[in-house]
């Protein structure tokens, strides 16, 4: 359960702007309509008696413990379920409630195991606290009749347990796993004395659960149970941090025994996700002190040395004296770095500023170059910022949603969640992706329209729907004569409404029924509030930002732009990637996306760091890999990324590696980039340091250190001792100092500090004299560019086509267990779940081929072979295969092809032609990767016993 | 009546249907009513005699719901059974009439003529007994229904009789 020194307010606050009056325990109190007489009472600071009742859930008035006397009213009525009425007048206290509360806290422990001492959630349990609120001193009906106390344990599921012997079958975790998670894994089996909380007709292992924990957080006795505090006892304090998984930026509680975590429990205060969590942040933690932790800096000269052992000193000594070597042999711009987007904004914010004003060249990237870079330029070009629109409340107040290109249930999930909830209260969804996910059908959802397309069809099938908004009037016209570019905007209404642009005239490029394309557009042009959701199936093309600006005119172009419910929302992948946007990662931006090349700029960033900087933008990450096989580009620093696992094309990435003199890889584990380096320094988890990640939603959170960094230094001291080694001493003892350089440098951020986002609890930016407490939504009023600009997206295939050879199309993605590369989550059980990477085949293609379900199967593309098992299922189109990428064996990269994004160079991930064959061995590649696998564990220095 | 009594006769003397067949028609047939799980399950009951716990997830499938729901559903009514039931279905009414006519006796008897407790089915697939709670028969009490059919005014002779009417025939009594 959740700690009980966390306030619980019984029931959900209401919002309502009337108010009622009335006096509870003699207190008077005012509370919005449709509050329970319960809430009202915690608001009072009266706390009722409760069990079946916790703030995260609608009242359901079952326990019978929060009865309470209501003047003029007969009975006993329950306060959870009772509204607050005008003068009420409401006594919690009297000799008749007290006997009444006893009695039937006697029938609860009349059938409970009288262990409390031994019991794992002995000192936190509501059962127990409330046995003693009400005084019970005897069970008058003794233990001997009919129990529960013989009933089996379940302990199937990694990480939690259920006990049905403690189990009061108060039903908050059935209503927490439909109303919070929306999965509805749970139900109370059988009825009356018989009755028992049950995942379905099985374990919770096998049942639908997706382990989210929810369930686990409202159960107020010990009968759902985290193995960990089964294990290691309650805590002894907790820090407020923030999750370091995906781009929704959960804000947990860590809870501590001295410097050891014990369990993560998702923080009721936390704006981005309110209490919720998901397997990965609630449980997926425990990789953060796995033994195969790099511990200890280390160097070789060659990767066919054996690795070295060093001190923190020698390592960025000789890292650093290469680099000088380097550039002293091949010039300035023959070195670079990558920053991380697993990093904190303060971090990534100093590789940049080491590359810019140590190195003296702007050859500095980030992951995002291969995630969401055209949604940076698609949004800038249209609207005048680089981010998403909206908050992620924004979607309580949604009519319509369309999901293009994102499987939120599995990547983003305590944001699928909300949307879900929003979606059961009856909003529209349509879903555009060439994969029926789950979100299409489950549960209680399902979409209006699956737009089922190709892949690579996307801006066809966005400009087939502003077709149907444009040619049918749908267009809201006010809006855009208000607040758009009306020349940009003729020039699009002309392109739009060519003949080539009708659903009709498409139908054979999208795959896509006309007549569900302009069903899907009538539903969206004619809602009050239309929002656009969005992820990597959007940018992952060559069309990437084409894609992104179609987006952001078809949002526009019906008016739902600049308030709530509305909004373009790119679903950020990782933690930190919008951060590590705003930080100056792309090798043309210095912080805040201004670019190089302005003469102001650089001077503001140049009189701050004291030295002179490059107008030149500098190499891009596929740049850098083509320069390195030139022969031009010689050494590299990466921090917190696995290029050679999760860039595109893997062959042309490790013979780039291979070229390079230096790599120098600074990550929390032995990575597959590490294979092909020269130094090691060893990274710090996000429990390990201070600093702050920025959401999918630009909301600025703290990370807070739980425990010192395991090899000694956070990442951020290592980039310091670097610079300083390189002769460009940086001077901060906290990051705090940094991101205060970073608010005096840039415009959007002058108003954050770590004082203020203390106050707040988050910010999201922009946050300066304009808006000191942050903008949740933007675009109010006027674009940030002013005029929003239309832009014309004319359609244009993909030149990966499939023919005879290669006939398939395959498209890569991610499942809700494991998390990008599986560097973190392998090292987990959620490998129970997902212990390999897989090929999903449409029943059709795979009966073609002989290919049988478990099958193991050679994949094969221009570029490369690998082999998988496939999975037979109609989630598939046909013609369509699907894989992920978090398993460094199974090489989906290898297969992935060289081809990107027009504008940005974002890799076309998402479409590569192939074949799939029965029988498949592992390919070539694989065979040489576990060869070289062993080669390189053989350097390294063997582990301690 | 309940239902799930009225094809009993079929149920026990043709070949067994392809539940899943009936379990898709089912779902095909009903699962646009509002509220169509009970329906649905009713209606499978009927012809199968009980809900396989193959149906679980075909409905949760048929009607977007979780499985568990399903499962929730199915396990609160007695009614539902999830394993076939022997040939022929007694079930004895416990409620207050009847037990005031003795009853209790009566499902003693039962239940050591035929050597198997409540909710049990004799191992050679004959009989079938469950409680039930009122048939309405009060005033005729203590009563029972075999396969559908209610008997008032029971005696041990009388159930005696319908047992081996039971045992000896391969039809309904």
């Amino acid at each position: 359960m959740y700690s009980n020194k966390v306030l619980d307010n019984g029931t959900p606050a209401r919002t309502s702007t009337k108010t009622v009056a009335l006096q509870i325990d003699g207190v008077q109190i005012t509370v919005p309509e449709g509050t329970s007489v319960m809430r009202a009472a915690t608001d009072a600071g009266v706390k009722v008696p409760k069990l079946c009742a916790t703030d995260s859930l609608e009242a359901f008035g079952s326990c019978r413990l929060c009865l309470v006397e209501i003047e003029g009213r007969r009975g006993y009525p329950a306060s959870c379920t009772t509204p607050c009425e005008p003068g009420m007048k409401v006594k919690t206290q009297s000799k008749k409630l007290a006997t009444l509360r006893r009695s039937t806290m006697e029938l609860y422990i009349s059938d409970h195991p009288l262990d409390c001492l031994t019991c794992p959630a002995n000192g936190n349990c509501e059962l127990q606290d409330m046995a003693g609120v009400v005084g019970l001193r005897d069970v008058r009906y003794g233990y001997d009749g009919e129990n529960h106390l013989q009933a089996e344990k379940d302990t199937s599921n990694p990480y939690f347990t259920f006990d049905p012997t403690k189990c009061i079958v108060c039903s908050r975790c059935v209503r927490a796993c439909e109303e919070i998670q929306g999965t509805f894994a749970l139900t109370v089996e059988g009825r009356g004395f018989g009755s028992k909380i049950a995942p379905g007709p099985t374990d919770f292992l096998s049942s639908e659960c997706v382990s989210c924990g929810a369930c686990v957080q409202a159960c107020p006795t010990a009968t759902l149970m985290e193995k960990t505090i089964a294990d290691a006892g309650q805590p002894d304090h907790s820090v407020v941090t923030t999750c370091a998984y995906c781009g929704v930026g959960c804000s947990f509680r860590a809870e501590m025994k001295g410097n050891e975590v014990v369990r993560m429990v998702p923080n009721k205060d936390g704006k981005a996700n309110h209490g919720h969590s998901c397997v990965k942040g609630r449980f997926a933690w425990g990789y953060a002190t796995h033994p195969d932790r790099v511990k200890k800096p280390m160097i070789r000269r060659q990767i066919t040395d054996p690795w070295r052992e060093v001190s923190w000193e020698e390592a960025i000594g000789y890292a650093a004296s290469e680099i000088k070597r380097i550039q002293a042999k091949y010039g300035r711009g023959s070195v670079g770095g990558i920053t991380s987007s697993r990093c904190t904004n303060e971090e990534t914010y100093l590789v940049q500023k080491l590359v810019r004003a140590a190195f003296g060249n702007n050859n500095v990237d980030t992951c995002a170059r291969v995630c969401h870079s055209p949604t940076g330029y698609g949004l800038r070009q249209t609207l005048g910022e680089s981010a998403g629109t909206q908050d992620f409340d924004s979607v309580d107040e949604t009519d319509c949603v369309i999901l293009i290109g994102a499987n939120p249930t599995d990547g983003h999930p305590v944001f699928a969640s909300r949307m879900k909830q929003r979606l059961r209260q009856g909003a529209g969804l349509i879903v555009i992706d060439p994969r029926r996910i789950d979100i299409v059908r489950m549960p209680h959802v399902e979409a209006n329209f699956h737009l089922q397309l190709k892949p690579g069809a996307n801006v066809a099938v966005l400009n087939a729907i502003a077709h149907v908004i444009a040619t049918e009037n749908l267009a809201k016209l006010d809006y855009i004569t208000a607040r758009c570019d009306l020349a940009e905007f003729a020039k699009w209404d002309a392109f739009i409404r060519l003949p080539k642009n009708s659903p009709e005239a498409l139908e054979a490029e999208t795959g896509v029924p006309a007549v569900q394309i302009r069903g899907a557009a009538r539903l969206f042009a004619s809602v009050p509030n239309g929002s656009i959701y969005y992820g990597l199936g959007v940018t992952e093309h060559s069309q990437g930002s084409t894609t992104v600006m179609a987006i952001a005119n078809l949002a526009m172009l019906t008016g739902n732009l600049g308030r709530k419910g509305v909004g373009v929302n790119p679903l950020r992948g990782q933690n930190n990637v919008q951060g590590s946007c705003d930080m100056g990662s792309f090798p043309h931006e210095f912080p805040g996306y201004r670019h190089v090349s302005d003469p102001t700029v650089r001077e503001l960033f140049s009189t701050s760091w004291g030295v002179p900087l490059d107008g030149e933008p500098g190499l891009r990450i596929p740049n850098m890999f083509d320069a390195a096989i030139d022969g031009s580009f010689k050494a590299l620093y990466v921090q917190g990324e696995d290029i050679a696992q999760s860039d595109p094309d893997t062959k042309h990435v490790l013979r780039a590696l291979e070229a390079m003199e230096c790599i120098i890889v600074q990550d929390i584990f032995f990575n597959e980039t590490a294979k092909y380096a020269h130094v090691i320094l060893p990274g710090s988890s996000f429990l390990e340091k201070d600093g702050t990640f920025t959401n999918a939603e630009r909301r600025i959170s703290r990370v807070r250190k739980v425990m010192p960094p395991l090899a000694g230094l956070a990442d951020w001291e290592a980039t310091m001792a670097f610079a300083k080694a390189l002769g460009y001493p940086m001077h901060y003892t906290h990051p705090e100092q940094i991101m205060a350089e970073i608010a005096s440098l840039t415009p959007t951020f002058a108003g954050v500090s770590y004082d203020k986002i203390e106050r707040l609890g988050s910010i999201q930016w922009p946050c300066n004299d304009k808006a000191p407490n942050g903008t949740p939504v933007m675009h109010e009023g006027q674009f940030v560019r002013g005029k929003g600009r239309f832009m014309v997206t004319e359609y244009i295939a993909t030149e990966e086509r499939t023919s005879r050879r290669f006939p398939l199309i395959l498209t890569t993605g991610r499942i809700l267990s494991q998390y990008n590369v599986g560097a973190q989550t392998r090292r987990t059980q959620n490998a129970t779940w997902h212990d390999a990477d897989v090929l999903e085949i449409h029943p059709h293609d795979a009966e073609q081929r002989g290919i049988k379900d478990g099958e193991f199967v050679a994949l094969q593309s221009r570029k490369g072979d690998t082999a998988l098992r496939a999975v037979v299922t109609e989630r598939m189109q046909p013609g369509v295969v699907y894989t992920t990428f978090h398993h460094p064996e199974s090489g989906a990269n290898v297969v992935t092809t060289e081809n990107s994004d027009w504008a940005t160079n974002c890799p076309e991930y998402k479409v590569t032609a192939v074949q799939v064959t029965p029988n498949g061995k592992p390919s070539k590649w694989q065979q040489e990767f576990a060869s070289f696998e062993g080669v390189q564990d053989s350097l390294l220095p063997k582990k301690d016993a | 009546m309940h239902p799930s009594a009225s094809n009993r006769a079929d149920a026990s003397t043709s070949i067994p249907k392809d539940s899943t067949s009936v379990i898709d028609a089912a779902i095909a047939r009903l699962g646009s009513l509002k509220g169509a799980l009970l329906p649905i399950l009713h209606d499978i009951h009927e012809q199968l005699g009980y809900v396989p716990p193959a149906a679980v997830a075909r409905i949760a499938q048929g009607l977007n719901l979780s499985q568990a729901e399903v499962h929730g559903v199915i396990s609160f009514y007695h009614d539902f059974r999830t394993s076939p039931p022997g040939r022929h279905v007694i079930k004895l009414c416990r409620a207050e009439a009847c037990q005031a006519m003795g009853s209790k006796h009566l499902e003693a008897h039962l239940t050591a003529q035929l050597g198997i407790g409540m909710n049990d089915t004799t191992a050679d697939g004959s009989v079938t007994v469950e409680p039930v709670y009122c048939l309405g028969n009060c005033a005729l009490a203590p009563s029972l229904l075999i396969d559908g059919k209610v008997i008032g005014r029971v005696t041990k002779r009388r159930l005696d009789q319908l047992l081996d009417g039971c045992r000896n025939q391969g039809a309904g009594a």
